[in-house]
Formats: structure tokens, sequence, C-alpha cells
């Protein structure tokens, strides 16, 4: 116990790196997914080829293959990134991998999404339409926020996933928590058991409070049918 | 008999010498081993005589290594410093090339495959150090390098010193103690990837800045890009590269020492170089003086 | 239910989308073009793809592939067991053991399967598997991997069997059959034809998982890609080629999953309703 106090500088650093990744994927995850179910039942066809190619692309390809061509590729063709918006100092390989992280999950946030449009009933869409709506406005007005409801709980695991695959990053330069918790089994053989126990206890505790908040908004969003 | 012999092999190895030196240049002439014969020379009881009667022996080396320890996609045996220095002393253990398993090691299980006796010896840029005399033997030191910096060469004024590290993005191979001494006493910011020449594409395209291992390494991939590349500073840890051998085997410290030594003085540690880590134009530098067996 | 979003499309809808095609289709080849350019300058030129497609890199593809399959492989099979003993004991009658199952379950999903590899890898336990004969790295993926993907799958066979509509279990309790009866004879059988597709999309999960096998020097496809990679100076388009390998097998796979989808929805004999994808497949991992 005392070892991981005294490594606490480190094993929070990692953390704070990981919190990081999940919460900026998490974000793009959600905009680009949304964008991507959108796209999949779209009336235009090249559209909706795109986001059939991209969703098949990203869902069959390891995630640390991603990470890389993300990592490599962006600055192959020009794009280096990097944040800092006031607080928020992001190295440049963190930002690929929270790019890539983000849009990796976007895949599956848009086929759960689209299970949970597909999940509403008909009636709905065709009532929206009767009255005259377009695609547009029954997507959004009518059909999505039905959606939603019904995908929490699949969109908290995908989120859990997501807090889980960030350790994948160690991979792509980023020294996230998993990364410190490799250094620290480095370099103190005689403590591996403490030190695995404490980075679990910090990978489930943010499992748990996802888990939580899903639950929370479960209870609060749920539609009697 | 045994001289007529080892008039042979003298012939012979010069005659591959100089036909390698008319050979393609890409091509590295590998060290001519006089391989011993017969076991006679080992004491009973010792693992050298074990060794030599099996005709078989495990090294530990690193694979992904260039110039010291690397293995070609595809290819059956890894080459590098480290590997013909295994060769010399299987030589000496009277065992062919073809006796040889090569084990491929990284830097965390090079103990625990001693210990466990997974590989007979390591040689695998093995730094000589006292946390690891606790647990396994190293004799040598059959190498002295130490740790640099590569950097681009527009940063070269800059960035010529590890204090100069402070918040600079610096890459390294995951789990290499270069990252971490210039993560914790420098104030380095660490990138770490799993192959030296993800370091090196990091680098060239501007997303990280300094590349840190073991001179000997840089000085190979400089070689390759030389307008692009430098390497800076002066070596700012010293690594003595040891051979690894079982904790408490005196017999074997005092054979692998007696080995290096005679590498020294009948040429094979200058050709050993030369073949290898040498092609990167660097010199060949004084063999180092070896330790004393405890 | 898409097709109910909007109209059959009339002319002046038909003209918007012929408009929304041609400027997609311009947008994606503007992108396209740039970014294939600034490719081919220095990646993906012919000297790189020559060095590339040298006997010794496919040699060493290979092998790769080899490792990646066999860890695959043996780590299916140990989840599927694991999943079927972990969901035998959560629908066990006695509370204890459903309880254990259950920390177990949830602990292993908590767990990124990285650091599970890693502490494995790191333990006495690898030491272990050592003596026995079992290669260390290969056998702490695999078990790394049976430990996370069988939690999964035991979540999958619980709510399997739960699917199967209790009538059926009732029917066969009134008939006289015992719990374990009920279990093997009726419930399972229904509740494997519900589950295959999931449990095929799991190993899609598990092939993509090998690939982390890396971080403990197992010789496999991405490490692989890393050598190659290393060797010819040309690490992205390295990565784009074993991309490429990685979707054809997945998507393959993933295909032969929405085949027997297909087929047991046609051919569906028992009532009970299609369980949803294993959460694995469905939220990455």
């Amino acid at each position: 116990m005392g070892f991981l106090l005294d490594n606490l500088d480190v094993i929070v650093e990692g953390f704070a790196v990981t919190l990081q990744l999940l919460a900026t994927a998490g974000i793009i995850a959600a905009v680009a997914g949304t964008l991507l179910a959108c796209v999949r039942v779209s009336p235009v066809p090249p559209l909706r080829g795109v986001g059939t190619a991209y969703v098949n692309v990203f869902r069959n390809t390891p995630l640390l293959l991603v990470l890389l061509i993300m990592a490599f590729g962006l600055p192959e063709v020009g794009v280096s990134l990097q944040i800092d918006v006031g607080p928020l100092q992001y190295s440049n390989f963190e930002t690929y991998a929270s790019l890539g992280l983000g849009l990796y999950t976007a895949a599956f946030v848009c086929e759960a999404l689209r299970s949970g449009i597909n999940s509403v009933s008909s009636g709905q869409a065709e009532a929206a339409r009767a009255v005259g709506m377009s695609f547009g406005q029954t997507l959004r007005l009518v059909v999505l926020p039905q959606a939603a409801r019904s995908v929490v709980a699949p969109m908290a695991s995908i989120y859990i996933a997501l807090a889980k695959n960030t350790s994948v990053a160690l991979g792509a330069g980023v020294a996230e928590a998993t990364y410190e918790m490799r250094k620290l089994l480095n370099d103190n053989a005689t403590e591996r058991l403490v030190i695995f126990i404490g980075f679990a206890i910090g990978y489930i505790a943010i499992v748990a409070v996802i888990s939580l908040v899903a639950n929370v908004l479960e209870r609060r969003l749920v539609v009697l049918r | 008999m045994r001289l007529a012999r080892t008039t042979a092999y003298a012939t012979a190895a010069a005659l591959a010498l100089t036909l390698s030196a008319c050979g393609d240049d890409d091509e590295t002439a590998s060290t001519d081993v006089e391989v011993a014969e017969g076991c006679d020379e080992f004491d009973s009881g010792t693992t050298m005589l074990e060794l030599c009667e099996a005709g078989e022996v495990t090294i530990g080396v690193k694979t992904d290594q260039p110039g010291i320890g690397f293995l070609e996609p595809g290819a059956e045996a890894p080459t590098g410093f480290d590997i013909e220095m295994g060769r010399i002393v299987a030589g000496a253990l009277g065992i062919e090339d073809s006796g040889i398993t090569w084990e491929e090691t990284i830097s965390d299980n090079r103990e625990p495959f001693l210990v466990d006796g997974v590989v007979d010896i390591v040689i695998a840029s093995y730094s000589i150090t006292a946390d690891r005399a606790k647990l396994v033997g190293q004799a040598g030191p059959y190498y002295v390098t130490g740790q640099q910096l590569l950097v681009r060469q527009e940063d070269a004024e800059t960035i010529a010193s590890p204090e100069d590290l402070e918040g600079v993005s610096v890459c390294s191979v995951t789990g290499s103690t270069s990252l971490t001494t210039v993560e914790d006493e420098y104030g380095a910011e660490p990138v770490a990837f799993d192959t030296y020449s993800q370091c090196v594409d990091a680098l060239e395209s501007g997303e990280t800045d300094v590349l840190t291992t073991d001179g000997a390494i840089l000085l190979g991939y400089e070689a390759e890009n030389p307008d692009e590349l430098q390497v800076t500073g002066e070596e700012f840890s010293v690594e003595r590269y040891g051979i690894g051998y079982e904790k408490g085997d005196t017999a074997m410290c005092e054979f692998l020492t007696d080995t290096i030594e005679q590498s020294y003085e009948n040429g094979t540690w200058e050709q050993a170089f030369e073949s290898t880590l040498g092609q990167s134009g660097v010199e060949t530098p004084k063999p180092p003086e070896t330790d004393p067996c405890p | 239910m898409s097709s109910v979003l909007f109209d059959v499309p009339g002319p002046r809808a038909r003209t918007r989308q012929r408009i929304g095609t041609v400027l997609v289709a311009a947008l994606l080849v503007g992108i396209g073009y740039v970014v294939v350019r600034r490719l081919t300058e220095e990646q993906f030129t012919v000297e790189n793809l020559d060095e590339l497609f040298q006997p010794g890199n496919f040699e060493a593809i290979g092998e790769g592939l080899l490792g990646t399959v066999q860890a695959a492989a043996i780590a299916i099979v140990t989840s599927v067991l694991f999943g079927l003993v972990f969901a035998a004991m959560r629908l066990a009658d006695n509370r204890l053991v459903g309880a254990v199952a259950w920390t177990v379950v949830e602990f292993f999903r908590a767990v990124p399967l990285l650091m599970l590899i890693l502490i494995i890898f790191y333990s006495p336990v690898k030491d272990v598997m050592e003596d026995v004969g079992v290669p260390g790295d290969l056998g702490s993926l695999v078990l790394g991997l049976t430990l996370y993907n069988g939690a999964v799958l035991a979540e999958v066979f619980r709510a399997g069997v739960n699917a199967v509509p209790t009538g059926q279990a009732e029917a066969a309790y009134a008939v006289g059959m015992r719990k374990g009866q009920v279990l093997r004879l009726i419930q399972v059988p229904q509740a494997v034809r519900i589950m295959l597709p999931a449990i095929i999309s799991q190993c899609v999960v598990i092939l993509k998982d090998t690939s982390l096998g890396y971080v403990i020097i197992y010789d496999e496809l991405l490490s692989q890609a890393n050598n190659i990679g290393d060797f010819i100076g040309a690490n992205l388009l390295t990565y784009v080629c074993i991309a490429l390998i990685y979707v054809s097998i997945n998507y393959s796979l993933s295909r032969v999953a929405t085949w027997l989808e297909a087929r047991t929805t046609r051919a569906a004999r028992s009532s009970a309703q299609r369980v949803e994808g294993a959460t694995g497949a469905l939220t990455g991992g």
C-alpha cells in the first residue's frame, strides 16, 4: 500500500492522460458517430456507401493499427496537430490518439444509433412525414430523440470499452496509465501485485462511474411503451 | 596435425577476408570464427564442458537493434555485433554456428531467462549494473557506449546536451532505460514506440524532436540519413555491455572473460565490430578492459 | 425503417439527390486526390512497394499470420469454455456460486485487456505456464484473451439462455426433467442457434485483439508489420497493407456471421428472440 502512495504522482499523471483521451475521444465519437448514423440512413446513395465503408473498415481493423496509421499517416499528408487551448494541453501524439480512438469508436456509436433508429416504431416516422416534415426534420425532431433513449445501455458499453481502449494508446507514443504501470513494473519487480491492484482499481473506478451515469440516464429517460 | 589444421583455418580466413573485400559493399562479411576442437580443455563439472559435449548452446539476443542484434524479416538468424560475439563464444566452446539457438529477448526478460535456464548466456546490449549483479552474473565488458541524442540537423545547435531536454519531446523504445532516464532526470516529454524506426519516422516528420538510446545504434541511423539527422552531444551515461551468465558460475565467468580477451588479441573482436557497427562508418574503438570475476 | 424516413423521391427530389451525389463524389475525389498525391511522394512509392513485395517479407507476414491465427484459435476455444462455465455458474440456484461468478465476470470486463496481458506476463503465472511447457508469450496472450472474452461470452450465453422463452423450460420441468437436463437438452441447443452470430462476432474481436500480443513480444501479424516497416524504412505503407489483410480476414468472418444469422432467422424453429450481438463486437472491445 505504501508503495502506491509513494508513486501516487506517477499513477495520477497516467490516469490524467487516460481521462483526457477518454473525454476528447468520447466527444469526437459522439459527434462523428451521430453524423455517421445520419449518413448511413440518408437518401443519397454515395453517402450511404461511404458510411458503410467507414464502419466496415474501422470495425475490422485492430485499434492499435488505426492509432499507428493516424500517428504516422497524418504527418505524412501534412497534417500536424496539437491542441493548445487554454488549460488544455495536448501533445501531438495525444491528439492523434484521441482522433484515432474517437473515429474508431464512432463506427460503433453509429451502429448502436442505427439499431436504435430501427427500434423506433415506423409509425412515428410515417406520422412525421404525413405532417410534412422533411428527412432532416424527421430525423432531428422525431426519430433521434426517441432512438437516443433506447440506446443508453449499448452506449454505456461502448464508452466503457473506449475507457479501456485508451490503454492501447501506449503503442502510439502516449504516456497514459498503462504506460506508467509498465514503467513501474519494470523498475519494481517485487511490488508487481500491488501495482496491478492499484491500476486495476483506477480503471474499475472509471468504468463504475460510466455505469452509474448510464443507470441514472436510463432511469430518467426510459419511455414506457 | 593441430598445426596443419590451424594453418588451414588461417589460410581459409585470409582467403575469405580478401574475397569479401572484393565482394559487394552491401554484404557484410561476418567474423571468421575458429571452432575449437574437442572438449578436453574444460574441467569436468563445468557448464562449458556440458555445452561443448552437447554441441549446442542457447544465446539470448536482441532482435530489434540494428547493428547490435537485429533479425531481418524472414531471415533465419539475427545479425549484429552481439551476434558475432555470440559466435566467437560458441566457437570457443567448440560449437558450430548450426548448434547455436538464438533466443529473442527483450530488456525485461533477460534476468528471468538466465535464472530460469531458458538461455545459457545473454548477449543483448546487456549493461553491467550493480542491481543486476544481485540476480545474474555478467562478464566483460566487451563494448562500452553511452546514451546520446539524435536530432534533426537544424536542431543540432539548440539541443546539444541532456540539460536542453526540459519539456522537449523525446522518443525511444518502450521500456528502455534511456527513456526513463531523460524523463525522470531531465524532465523530457516521453514518447515511446515499439521500434527505433518508428522514432526515426516521427523525428523526420517533426512529430518528435529527439531520439535517444545508446550511441552505437544512433550512429547507424545517422548514417542512413546523414543530411537530415545528426548525433549531438557527448555520451551522458556509460553503458558497459557484458555477457550474462548464471549467477555463481565462476568457471563460466573466467571462461567468458578469457574468450573476450582472446578475441581482442586475435583480431576477431575488431572483425566483429567492423562487419556490424563499423558499417555505419564509425571508427573501431579500442576494446575495453574487462572486469575481474567475482 | 430507413426507407420510411423519406418518401419515394419525386422528380425534384431525384434532381436534388443527383446533385447531392455529384457533390459528394466530387468532394471525395478531391480529398482523395490530395491525400494520394502527398502519400505517393514519399511513402507509397514504387521503390518502397518493390522493397515490400520481397519473399523475405512475405515469409515474415506468413509467420505473423500463423502466430495470430494460432493464438486466436486457441483463445476462441478456451474463451467459449470459460464462458460456458461461468454462465452455468451464474444461472445456478446457489446464490454464492452466482455471486462469485458475477464478481469474476465483472472484474475481467472492467480491466483493460492490455493491462491483463502485461500482468499475467510479469506474474508467477507465466513461470507456471513455462514449467508446463507452454511458451510464456503465447500463454500470457491466450490467458488474457480467455479471461476477458470468456467473461463477455459468459454474459452472451446467459442472455441467450434467458432469451429462450420460459415456456420451453416450464414444459421441460413439467415433463419431469431436472435442472441440468433442462439446460442441456432444451435451453442450450436453442440458445446456441440464436447466439451463433454473436459468438462469431466475438471471434472477430479475439482476432483483432491478438495484435496486443506485441507488447510481450509475441510474434503475430502486427509485430511483423513493425519489423518489416522498420526494415524497409516505410512504416505507414506497411501498416496500410497489413490493415488490408486484417480487414479482409475480419470482414469475411463477419459475413459468415451475417449469413448464419440469415439462416437461423429463416429456419427459426424456436420462437426465441434473437440475442443482440455480443457486446464486445458491438462496442469495440
